[in-house]
């Protein structure tokens, strides 16, 4: 483990964009938190977590996919892709850091996204603990330490200093790069932080957040549950929670034409809107409730059933803070819980 | 310094579009036609049966697909074809001009302007006077969409 | 206040003058409060709740649930009643089948601003006067009640109810406000700089159609940015110009209609200031058409369906000052 002093932050910022691409959460101009390219004098936001989640680095809200040109009665096909460019991604959270291992068991599965898979590859992760988790937290719930990060390099702010530990070989290798301005640093702080975060985190209103009777289990049984349709009343269906969301990971391919060719290119969609699962047949999911239940049951029934019991959600709590209506996965699981 | 900017300026061809109302106002670009009227060939016409058949979204369209100024042209309030249509359209484009100027798009860049079908030296004056406009304003960055840029 | 109207709804129900009642449910913490249907007493004394962050506007759910089998009673703070009757007039909701009940309003709270100072870890929030005490696993503050109002309370126009079947509590009056001072400000900002402000806002809009779905003027049964034929449907805002044209869209259909409700901005995830896009469409309309209230009442025409042969030319719009 080494350490940097938090004065000393700036040095380290400078180091790793001089040869990537350094994104980190900054305050923006309402008062949240959102990531930014690094820029001589940025300094961290102090919120817990940013609005929108890092997954937007990984699968992005538009991506071009390919154009097509008409020539005569020809059409070229235009591959767009380019070379990404390295990138690192500073203070991310324990719940984001999760979510990108979420995300890899649906892009990087058999047929492999290549665009998905470029981004992964060019960008380096380096985790934040957390120290004052908010009462919308439960990432517990769901197998994570919010003390102790996953990431290629995970660090800790504890008294004046930021401590470093590189997770994995992506990891060790970008902190070779700003070795030099690191110090030698015994655990004792961090582990000290990392037993009283534990503490806190069992305080919280949603520590008892229950998942028994969820996974494969009782597909049936929670699918035809008579408390959907009461959950799922006053669900305006904006899409919200989807594009807050850092698993969400649906997608809708459109093509727009330009006038001089028409780009094909990908955009978050959401199980939501109006339009979700409409087919050349019809639309088997035509009500809202069917669109609610779907997202629910995705994330914690249908996710585990196919990813040896990995739930699609890591309780970070954006969709608790932000949906308009105050519904939540927590609500739902609490609901369709009791028995 | 100068010279290039002057240069630049007079290189400048926008692209403007012109919704004009079947009935007076594309009668009237006929009858400028007819008497060998000059106005700029960067005017691209859209023919269509009344003002008030502007949807806010051509507009926007049109700046999006690369055009510099929008000019919607109908015939004089009180003397529709269809007889109220263009007193819907003053009150619709009066509102739509009015929001684009708070986002901080030129006010010179969209126009409404009534001419009838025997004004054929009015919709030549009045296209030429538009385009001297936007050519002094330069290239519309602001409403418009990269994708379509060639 | 809650318990009266727990205790009226109860009486409803029982009554059989109504099937169901369109409120709020109290939620895990005190601030997450979802709009429910109750159909009977015991479900609203379990979860039925009134209190500083009940902002929501209930009168959007009407429209679907007036469609409904029975009578549906709903509670309507002032500014919530206006949207009802902009519905009433817009054919959206079938009045008799609903029950209104005007209740009270002081103001609600923005838990996000409450949290903007760095409170966390929210466990409790009572009020007393003008200042509330937040609790949280880190230790208790206190916020004044005046600095951490929603948007939209901060410039109340009306504590009148427009339409009621019932009134709990005392009727309020119209308010004097400076809800355009904002606007003003922005006005006479030169082009250059409102052009960087409404970048600098609207960038940060994700396309989730909070704002929208929301929004008591937006009830077309198909979105034009859901509808394929139109041209313009999409799902994401590709370039800066789909960022752009969607909300000045939004803002041209809502104009005339729009009656000032501020859900879109308090929905917004993004912290978008969406009101001052409406109520420049508001004022606007006030300046050239003459002053107009959307939903005051059931009858009058919107300013943008209707003319006079003496209205002002667009040209007008170079008249102005400023930029």
């Amino acid at each position: 483990m080494r350490k940097l002093s938090l004065f000393n932050i700036s040095k380290l910022y400078e180091m790793i964009s001089d040869n990537k691409q350094l994104y980190l959460p900054v305050d923006n101009g309402a008062g949240q938190a959102g990531y930014k390219k690094w820029e001589y004098g940025m300094t961290m936001s102090q919120a817990l977590n940013t609005v929108r989640s890092a997954k937007d680095f990984f699968f992005p809200q538009t991506e071009n996919l390919v154009d097509f040109k008409m020539n005569g009665k020809n059409i070229e096909i235009i591959d767009t892709r380019s070379e990404a460019e390295d990138f690192v991604l500073f203070g991310v959270r324990a719940c984001d850091a999760r979510s990108f291992s979420i995300l890899d068991k649906v892009f990087l599965s058999d047929p492999v996204d290549s665009f998905y898979k470029s981004r992964r590859e060019h960008g380096t992760v380096i985790t934040l603990s957390c120290t004052r988790p908010e009462e919308t937290c439960f990432c517990t719930a769901f197998g994570i330490d919010p003390s102790n990060p996953e990431g290629d390099i995970s660090s800790w702010i504890e008294d004046g200093d930021i401590y470093f530990e590189a997770i994995t070989d992506k990891g060790a290798v970008l902190m070779d790069s700003f070795q030099s301005i690191l110090d030698e640093a015994d655990e004792s702080a961090v582990e000290t932080q990392k037993t009283e975060t534990r503490k806190i985190m069992a305080k919280l209103p949603l520590a008892d957040f229950n998942l028994d009777g969820f996974g494969d289990a009782a597909l049936l049984e929670k699918f035809n549950s008579p408390k959907w349709a009461e959950l799922s009343r006053t669900c305006l269906g904006c899409g919200t929670c989807t594009f807050v969301c850092p698993t969400c990971q649906c997608y809708d391919i459109c093509d727009f034409d330009t006038g001089h060719e028409v780009k094909r290119f990908r955009c978050w969609d959401s199980c939501m809107y109006s339009d979700f699962t409409k087919m050349a047949h019809g639309n088997p999911r035509v009500t809202q409730m069917e669109k609610f239940r779907q997202r629910f049951m995705h994330k914690l029934v249908y996710f585990p059933a196919n990813n040896n019991g990995e739930y699609g959600c890591v309780g970070c709590g954006r969709c608790l803070a932000k949906c308009p209506i105050s519904m939540n996965i927590a609500k739902v699981a609490k609901k369709l819980g009791d028995n | 310094m100068q010279i290039n900017e002057t240069s630049e300026i007079s290189k400048f061809k926008p692209v403007i579009v012109a919704f004009c109302c079947n009935w007076c106002s594309y009668a009237g670009a006929d009858l400028a036609g007819n008497n060998r009227l000059n106005y700029p060939a960067d005017v691209k016409i859209i023919r269509l049966p009344c003002s008030c058949r502007v949807n806010p979204m051509f507009i926007l369209r049109a700046f999006q697909k690369g055009a510099d100024g929008v000019i919607i042209c109908g015939c004089h309030p009180g003397d529709c074809h269809y007889t109220t249509g263009n007193y819907y359209a003053r009150r619709r484009m009066t509102i739509l001009f009015s929001m684009l100027d708070y986002l901080g798009i030129d006010r010179g860049r969209t126009r409404v302007e009534w001419v009838s079908a025997a004004e054929g030296a009015k919709f030549a004056a009045t296209m030429n006077d538009f385009a001297e406009t936007v050519i002094k304003l330069g290239p519309n960055k602001r409403l418009g969409d990269l994708r379509c840029r060639k | 206040m809650q318990e009266i109207m727990k205790q009226r709804a109860s009486v409803l129900l029982q009554e059989g003058k109504v099937d169901r009642v369109l409120g709020w449910q109290a939620g895990v913490f005190v601030y997450d409060i979802t709009p429910s249907v109750f159909t009977n007493a015991e479900d609203l004394d379990h979860g039925f709740v009134y209190n500083d962050f009940c902002g929501n506007n209930l009168s959007k759910y009407l429209v679907k649930e007036s469609r409904k089998e029975g009578k549906v009673a709903v509670f309507l703070k002032p500014c919530d009643t206006y949207s009802f009757n902009q519905l009433i007039k817009e054919n959206r909701i079938l009045r008799d089948k609903v029950y209104v009940i005007g209740i009270e309003c002081g103001g609600k709270a923005d838990i996000e601003k409450i949290k903007a100072d760095g409170i966390r870890g929210v466990t409790g929030i009572t009020g007393e006067d003008d200042t509330y005490i937040v609790d949280t696993i880190y230790g208790s503050t206190q916020v004044s009640k005046s600095r951490v109002l929603l948007e939209r309370c901060m410039n109340c126009k009306s504590k009148k109810h427009v339409v009621y079947d019932e009134l709990i509590g005392d009727d309020g009056e119209v308010q004097v406000t400076d809800r355009f001072d904002m606007v003003e400000k922005l006005e006479k900002m030169s082009a250059d700089e409102r052009f960087e402000f409404w970048r600098g806002e609207l960038s940060r809009c994700i396309r989730c159609n909070a704002c929208r779905n929301v929004c008591p003027a937006c009830t077309c049964e198909k979105c034009v940015f859901d509808n394929d034929d139109s041209g313009v449907a999409g799902k994401a805002s590709a370039d800066t110009f789909e960022e752009n044209m969607y909300h000045i869209i939004r803002a041209f259909h809502v104009a005339g209609r729009c009656t000032d409700c501020g859900e879109c901005s308090r929905v917004c995830p993004q912290n978008i200031p969406l009101h001052l896009l409406n109520r420049k469409g508001i004022k606007d309309i006030n300046e050239y058409f003459g002053a107009f209230q959307a939903g005051e009442d059931c009858e009058a025409i919107s300013p943008m369906t209707a003319f006079t042969k003496e209205d002002v030319e667009p040209g007008t719009l170079h008249t102005k000052g400023g930029n």
